[in-house]
C-alpha cells in the first residue's frame, strides 16, 4: 500500500541527504573562494586580514541568525538595516545626552525589542503581509534615525567600546565580534535544531493551520521571532557603531539585502518551511570570503553590491533548476511520463 | 478618470459610514484631504499657492507618480518591485551620460533611455516568471544589481547640468496653459494606462491574476505572461521617470534617486492598491504620489525639519495597509454573516 | 438519441489508488442526471476529467458522439462542458458582470471592452434565470449562494452544453435549495445536460430524472429515478458486507463536556448538548448544518459569540487551540491534509508535535524517547508504515488518519472530537477506527463524533443529536435510532420526527450487525 508512493516521496534520510547537499556545496564554494584569495594576494591568508575579513560581516552574520527562523515561519523582516541605524544613533545620542554607554545599551536593546514588537504585532494581530509591515518600519525606523541624529555624526566614542568593535583577542587574530557571534549561533543552532521550540518554528513554516490545530502557539511563536530580530538587529546596530567608531543616520544602509542573501545562500527555503543555521553559518562565512577577496582583487565597494545582488539571485534559482531537472530525470527513467494532471502523492482523492 | 464604481459590502454605524465612503473612493477621499492640507499650508505658508512653488511640487510629483503607476501595476498582480529606483538612477544617468558627450540628439538619447528601463523590466519579469522565485527576493536583487550598473557607468563621476543641452532643465517647470509639461505628461500616462487597464483584456488579466491566481489558470490566462510584461512596463515607466528625473534636476549622481522605493510604493499604497493584489487604480497611485510630494513641499515651507520625512513616509504605509486590513477584516466578516439569512 | 456526453471504459489511477475502473456514463441532453455514491466513489474524479483537470488513463469520451480528448481546463469550457464546483472560484476583487464574462468579454470599438454590453447581457442572464442579483456589485461581498449563481451564470454565457454541478447545495439553505433547483430544471429546458454529483438522496429524487450510482470507482447502476427507492438507492451505494463494531452499551460516567446556548457568528445558533465518559455521541446532519463549526468553536479555532461551555463541570473560555488542548479537549479535523498532519514531518514529529512541552520540559528534543512513544502508538493503532520516522505524505488515507488520532490520544484527552474520522479512509481501517473508538470510550473519555456516514452514525453512537441548518433539530437516544428518524431530522422535518420519536420503536432497530446495506 505504501510501496509505491513512498518511491516518490523522499524518506527523512533523504531529505537529510538534500540538505547536507547543499552545505557541501557552500562548503566547496568556500574552499575554492579560499584558494582564490590567496592567488589573488599574499596577504590573505594573513591574521590581520582574517580579523577583517571576519569583523567585517559579524553584523550581518548576527542578524541573519533571527533572520533564519523568521523565513523559516514564512515570513521576513525587511525593517533590519534601519534598525541597526536607529540603534547606533540613539545609543549616540543618549549618550551626548549624558547617558553612559553601558546604560545606553540595554536601553537601546530594548528599545529595538519593542521595534520588533510593532513588526510582530501588526503582522500576527492586524493580519498584515510582514513584507508591507516591515516596509513599513524599514522607513518609519530609518526616519526615527534621522530624527535622532539628523545630519549629525557622532565619532567620539569611549575607547572600551571601539576597542570592543574593531579589536580583536589579545594576541589572536579573533575579533570580539567573532565571540559574540559564535554565542550566538551555538544558542541558535542548539534551540533550532535540537529544542521542541525549533521543531514548532519548522511546523508553523511548513503548514501553519495544522501547527495551530495542534496546539503550537503560532501567533506568539511569530511575533516573538520578530522581537529576537528587533533585539539582534538592535545589537547589531551597536556592534556595527562600535567598529566604524561612527554612528550617522545612514547607518546599516543596504545591509537587508545582504542579510537575506546570507539566509537564502545557506539553503533557508524563502517560500518556508526548510531551512538550517549551520548552513546559514557557513553562507556567512562564504560571503565573507567572498567579499574580501573582491576587495583585495580592487573591486570597489559599489560593485560588491552587484555580487551580492547576483549571489542571491543565483542562490535561489539554482535550487529551483536543480529541482526541475530531477523531475525531468525521474520521468526520463521511469521511462514514461506521468499523465498530466496526476495527483501529488497524498492528495484525497474521492 | 476611470474611477472604479465596484458596489462594495456597506458597514454599518457612522464610523463604518466613514470607512464606506473612503473604501468606496480612496480617490475622491485622498483629493479632499489634500485640499485640506493645502488650505492649512496656505495659512501658514501662502507662498504655498504661488505659481512657482505648485508647479515645482507638481512637475516632481508627476515624476514620481508614473514611478508609481509602474509599481501599481506590478502590485496589482500580488507582487512588488523594489528595484525601480535603480531602473530611475540608471536610466536618468544614462540619458544624462549620452547627452554630456553629445553622442546622440536628445529625443534618441530619451529613446535609449526609455530601452533600457525595458530591458531591465523584461529580466525583472524573466527571472520571476521562468523561475518561480518570489518577485520580493529577485528585486531585492536587481534593486542591488542595477544600482551597481549605475556605479560602472558613472564611473566616479557626476552629470552636471552646465554640461547639458542649454535650457535642458526648463522642461521640467515649461508651462502650456499654465500648467507644467511634466504634469501633462503624467496626466497622459495615467489616463492611457488607467485605459488599459479598464478596457483591455490584458489589463483586465492583470487584476484576474491578482485577484485569484487558480481562478484565472482555469480559465486559461497565462498568468506568467501577464506578469513578465507588467514588469516590463514598470520599467519601461520607470525608465521614462527616470528620463524626466534627469530633466528636473540636471545634476545627477550615481546615487540618484536611492531610497525613493519607499516614497513609490507609500504613494502606491496610500493611493488604494491593495498589496494582495487585484484591486486598486493607477489615478490612485498617482494621487497617492501628489500627496506624498505635498507633505514633502509642506515641511519645507512651514520650516519643520525634513527628518521626519522618512518617518512620516513609513507611517503613512503602516496606517494605510493597517486601515486597509481592518477594512477588508470586517467586509469579510459581514459578507460570511450574509451567507446565512 | 445520441448521448450529449458519453463516457466508455473510463478508468484512473492516483498512484496506488484505483479511483476509476472501467466506468461508463450517459448524459442526455435536456436531463437531469445525478451522480451518486460515498466519500471515495470517484465523483469527483470523474468529474475532474470532464473538467479537463485529469486525464483518463482509459477509456473514451465522446460529445455528441464525436470522440474527444480533454486537455485542461479552458479547453473544456470551449467545448462548452461547464463545470460549478463545490467552492465557487471566482474573482472577488471584480465584479458579478465581469466574473461572468472574464473568459470572453465582449468586444467593443478596437477590441476594447465593451462594459454596458456587459453588464446587459449579464442582466439578461440573470433574468432568465429569475434571479436579482446587482450584476455590478463585487463578488467578495456575496454570499455563498449567490456567489455559486455567478459560477452557473459563467456557464451560461458560454453557452454550455453540458453542466456539472458538483456538491451545489452543500453550503446552501433550504430556500436557496429551491431557487437553484428552479435554475436548474430552467437551464434543463434549453436542452442543456445536467450532471447533478450530490450525496443528498432527497434532492436526487426530487430533481434528477435519472441515476448513476458509483461505488469504489465503478459503476453499479443506472435507472430512471422514479423507478428507485431511497432504500434501494442506498443499497447500490453501500453494496457490500458492513461489518461494524458496534459500540457496547456500558454505564456512562460524569458529564465530561456540556455546551449551553452556544452560538458562533453564522454557522450556528443556541445549541445546547453535554458529553459524558464513556459515551459516544453521534453528531448527525447534511453537509452545511454547522456540526464542523460548532467542533471548531469548542476547540477554540473559531470564537463564540454567545452561550457557555463546561469541560468536567468548569467554565471555560478558549482563544486557541493551545487553550483547549490543555484543558483536555482533543480534535480531529475533517480535513487530515490541510489541519490535521504536517505532511513534510515524520510520524513522529507529528505525533508529538502537541505534547513537545509536556515530554520535554528541559526544551531538548531526545529522539529515542520521542520514537519510543510514537511506536506505542503506532503499534497500538497498528499504522502500517516503515517506521516512525516515515515522513507521513508517504502513507495511505487510513494510516494517514491513524497517525492524527494517534497524535491526539497522545495528549492523554478527556473528550474527543473526530470529524469525519473515517473519510477517504479503506475499510480495513474504518474497522480499526471504530475499534479504537469502543476501546477510548471503555477507558472513560467521552467522545464527540461528527458524521455523515449514517451507518456509522447509528452503529456508533450512544445518543444521536441531528443539526439542522444550525440548530438542533432532534436528540436521538441509541435505542429510538433509525435512519429515517435521523434523515427527517436532518432534512428538517422534525415534527414528523419527534412523533416517530414518541411511538416505540418499530422492529429491528439497527445494532450494526452484518447487513447488507444498511
Amino acid at each position: 500500500m505504501t510501496t509505491s508512493v513512498a518511491a516518490a516521496v523522499p524518506s527523512g534520510r533523504f531529505r537529510m541527504a538534500a540538505i547536507a547537499r547543499w552545505e557541501t556545496l557552500l562548503v566547496l564554494l568556500l574552499a575554492g573562494l579560499v584558494v582564490e584569495g590567496t592567488r589573488v594576494s599574499p596577504y590573505f591568508l594573513t591574521g590581520q586580514n582574517f580579523a577583517n575579513l571576519v569583523s567585517a560581516v559579524m553584523e550581518i552574520a548576527i542578524i541573519a541568525l533571527p533572520m533564519t527562523l523568521i523565513v523559516i515561519t514564512a515570513d521576513i523582516d525587511l525593517s533590519v538595516e534601519s534598525m541597526v541605524g536607529m540603534a547606533g544613533a540613539i545609543l549616540g545620542w543618549l549618550m551626548v545626552a549624558g547617558l553612559p554607554v553601558p546604560i545606553g545599551i540595554p536601553v537601546v536593546l530594548l528599545i529595538g525589542a519593542l521595534g520588533g514588537l510593532l513588526n510582530g504585532v501588526l503582522v500576527t494581530r492586524a493580519g498584515i503581509p510582514a513584507l508591507v509591515v516591515t516596509l513599513g518600519t524599514l522607513a518609519l525606523f530609518r526616519g526615527v534615525a534621522n530624527i535622532v541624529l539628523g545630519p549629525t555624526v557622532i565619532s567620539v566614542w569611549p575607547d572600551w567600546f571601539t576597542e570592543f568593535g574593531f579589536g580583536t583577542i589579545a594576541g589572536s587574530p579573533i575579533p570580539y565580534t567573532l565571540v559574540v557571534f559564535a554565542v550566538l549561533g551555538v544558542i541558535f543552532w542548539a534551540v533550532t535544531h535540537a529544542t521542541w521550540i525549533g521543531r514548532q518554528v519548522f511546523a508553523i513554516g511548513k503548514n501553519k493551520d495544522a501547527a495551530r490545530y495542534s496546539g503550537v502557539r503560532v501567533q506568539r511563536i511569530r511575533t516573538w521571532l520578530f522581537v529576537l530580530c528587533g533585539l539582534i538587529s538592535a545589537l547589531a546596530g551597536i556592534l556595527l557603531a562600535a567598529r566604524f567608531s561612527s554612528a550617522r543616520n545612514d547607518n546599516g544602509t543596504g545591509m537587508t539585502l545582504t542579510v537575506v542573501t546570507v539566509v537564502v545562500l545557506g539553503g533557508v527555503d524563502i517560500n518556508g518551511g526548510k531551512g538550517t543555521i549551520p548552513g546559514v553559518i557557513l553562507a556567512a562565512f562564504t560571503l565573507a570570503v567572498l567579499q574580501n577577496v573582491l576587495r583585495l582583487a580592487g573591486v570597489s565597494g559599489e560593485y560588491q553590491g552587484i555580487a551580492v545582488g547576483l549571489l542571491l539571485i543565483v542562490s535561489v534559482t539554482v535550487p529551483y533548476l536543480a529541482r526541475q531537472s530531477r523531475v525531468l530525470i525521474d520521468r526520463v527513467r521511469d521511462g514514461r511520463r506521468p499523465p498530466a494532471g496526476s495527483a501529488a502523492p497524498g492528495e484525497v482523492v474521492s | 478618470m476611470a474611477v472604479d464604481t465596484l458596489r462594495r459590502a456597506q458597514l454599518p454605524g457612522v464610523a463604518g459610514r466613514a470607512l464606506n465612503a473612503i473604501g468606496r473612493s480612496r480617490e475622491l477621499t485622498l483629493v479632499a484631504v489634500m485640499v485640506v492640507l493645502g488650505l492649512l499650508v496656505t495659512l501658514g505658508a501662502p507662498q504655498f499657492l504661488s505659481p512657482s512653488n505648485l508647479g515645482q511640487v507638481t512637475a516632481l510629483a508627476a515624476v514620481i507618480a508614473i514611478a508609481a503607476v509602474g509599481e501599481a501595476i506590478v502590485v496589482m498582480t500580488r507582487n512588488i518591485d523594489l528595484s525601480l529606483e535603480s531602473t530611475m538612477g540608471l536610466t536618468a544617468f544614462l540619458v544624462g551620460d549620452i547627452l554630456q558627450h553629445a553622442y546622440l540628439p536628445v529625443p534618441a538619447a530619451w529613446l535609449v533611455g526609455l530601452g533600457a528601463g525595458l530591458a531591465l523590466g523584461m529580466f525583472n519579469g524573466a527571472i520571476t516568471t521562468l523561475f518561480r522565485i518570489p518577485s520580493i527576493v529577485v528585486t531585492l536583487g536587481t534593486l542591488s544589481i542595477y544600482r551597481g550598473l549605475v556605479f560602472i557607468i558613472a564611473g566616479g563621476k557626476q552629470i552636471n547640468l552646465v554640461d547639458l543641452p542649454s535650457g535642458y532643465s526648463n522642461a521640467a517647470t515649461d508651462t502650456i496653459l499654465g500648467i507644467p509639461m511634466f504634469v501633462l505628461v503624467a496626466v497622459v500616462i495615467v489616463v492611457v494606462v488607467a485605459l488599459m487597464l479598464r478596457t483591455t483584456r490584458f489589463g483586465r488579466q492583470i487584476y484576474a491574476v491578482g485577484s485569484n491566481a487558480e481562478a484565472a489558470s482555469i480559465l486559461g490566462i497565462r498568468s506568467r505572461w501577464v506578469v513578465f510584461w507588467v514588469f516590463a512596463l514598470a520599467g519601461l515607466l520607470a525608465g521614462i521617470a527616470g528620463v524626466m528625473w534627469g530633466i528636473y534636476f540636471g545634476t545627477i549622481y550615481a546615487t540618484s534617486g536611492s531610497g525613493i522605493v519607499l516614497q513609490i510604493v507609500a504613494a502606491v499604497v496610500v493611493g488604494g492598491v491593495s498589496i494582495s493584489g487585484g484591486s486598486g487604480t493607477v489615478v490612485g497611485a498617482a494621487l497617492g504620489a501628489l500627496f506624498l510630494a505635498l507633505i514633502n513641499n509642506a515641511l519645507l515651507l512651514l520650516v519643520l525639519p525634513q527628518e521626519v520625512l522618512q518617518a512620516i513616509y513609513g507611517a503613512v504605509i503602516l496606517v494605510a495597509v493597517s486601515a486597509d486590513a481592518l477594512i477588508s477584516r470586517r467586509q469579510r466578516r459581514l459578507a460570511a454573516q450574509g451567507a446565512r439569512q | 438519441m445520441t448521448p450529449r456526453v458519453s463516457l466508455a471504459g473510463i478508468s484512473k489511477r492516483f498512484g496506488a489508488t484505483a479511483a476509476l475502473t472501467d466506468v461508463s456514463l450517459d448524459l442526455l441532453a435536456g436531463e437531469i442526471h445525478a451522480l451518486v455514491g460515498e466519500n471515495g466513489a470517484g465523483k469527483s474524479t470523474l468529474v475532474k476529467i470532464l473538467a479537463g483537470v485529469h486525464q483518463p488513463d482509459a477509456g473514451e469520451i465522446r460529445l455528441d458522439g464525436e470522440p474527444v480528448t480533454i486537455p485542461n481546463p479552458p479547453t473544456a469550457r470551449s467545448m462548452g462542458l461547464a463545470v460549478v464546483h463545490q467552492e465557487p472560484k471566482l474573482f472577488p476583487d471584480l465584479s458579478v458582470a465581469e466574473n461572468v464574462f472574464l473568459g470572453e468579454p465582449p468586444k467593443g470599438p478596437l477590441g476594447s471592452i465593451a462594459w454596458g454590453e456587459m453588464r446587459r447581457r449579464a442582466a439578461g442572464l440573470f433574468e432568465d434565470l429569475d434571479v436579482h442579483l446587482d450584476v455590478g456589485a463585487q463578488v467578495r461581498g456575496l454570499s455563498m449562494a449567490d456567489q455559486q449563481l455567478v459560477e452557473i451564470a459563467k456557464a451560461l454565457s458560454v453557452d454550455a452544453r453540458v453542466l456539472i454541478l458538483d456538491e451545489p447545495t452543500a453550503s446552501l439553505s433550504s430556500h436557496e435549495v429551491d431557487r437553484l433547483f428552479a435554475i436548474v430544471r430552467r437551464t434543463r429546458e434549453r436542452g442543456v445536460a445536467i450532471l447533478f454529483v450530490s450525496h443528498r438522496l432527497e434532492e436526487v429524487f426530487a430533481l434528477c430524472d435519472r441515476a448513476t450510482v458509483f461505488r469504489d470507482g465503478r459503476h453499479v447502476v443506472t435507472a430512471v429515478t422514479t423507478e428507485l427507492t431511497t432504500d434501494t438507492l442506498v443499497r447500490h451505494m453501500v453494496g457490500r458486507e458492513v461489518v461494524l463494531f458496534p459500540k457496547e452499551a456500558g454505564t456512562p460516567g460524569d458529564e465530561v463536556l456540556a455546551v449551553r446556548d452556544l452560538s458562533d457568528a453564522n454557522a450556528f445558533r443556541e445549541v445546547s448538548f453535554s458529553v459524558r465518559a464513556g459515551e459516544i455521541v453521534g453528531l448527525a446532519g447534511l453537509v452545511g448544518a454547522g456540526r464542523t463549526e460548532i467542533a471548531r468553536v469548542l476547540f477554540g479555532i473559531e470564537p463564540r459569540v454567545t452561550g457557555e461551555v463546561r469541560v468536567e463541570g468548569l467554565p471555560v473560555n478558549f482563544r486557541s487551540p493551545s487553550d483547549a488542548l490543555a484543558a483536555g479537549i482533543a480534535y480531529v479535523p475533517e480535513d487530515r491534509h490541510q489541519d490535521g498532519l504536517v505532511l513534510d514531518f515524520s510520524i513522529t514529529d507529528n505525533v508529538t508535535l502537541p505534547i513537545l512541552a509536556r515530554l520535554f520540559p528541559r526544551l531538548f528534543v531526545r529522539h529515542a524517547v520521542e520514537a519510543h512513544l510514537a511506536s506505542e502508538y503506532t503499534e497500538r493503532l497498528r499504522v502500517r508504515a516503515t517506521g516512525v520516522d516515515q515522513f507521513v505524505q508517504a502513507l495511505s488515507g487510513g494510516n494517514q488518519q491513524k497517525v492524527v488520532i494517534a497524535k491526539w490520544l497522545a495528549t492523554r484527552p478527556r473528550i474527543l472530537i473526530l470529524d469525519e474520522p473515517t473519510r477517504g479512509v479503506d475499510i480495513g481501517s474504518k474497522v480499526e477506527v471504530h475499534r479504537i473508538m469502543n476501546e477510548l470510550a471503555a477507558s472513560g473519555l467521552g467522545i464527540l463524533m461528527i458524521s455523515s456516514d449514517l451507518p456509522e452514525v447509528l452503529a456508533m453512537s450512544d445518543r444521536i443529536i441531528v443539526l439542522h441548518e444550525g440548530r438542533i433539530a432532534g436528540e436521538i437516544p441509541r435505542a429510538d435510532a433509525t435512519e429515517e428518524r435521523v434523515m427527517f431530522a436532518a432534512t428538517g422535518q422534525q415534527h414528523i420526527a419527534q412523533a416517530v420519536a414518541r411511538e416505540p420503536a418499530a422492529a429491528g432497530p439497527v445494532t450494526g450487525e452484518a447487513n447488507g446495506g444498511r
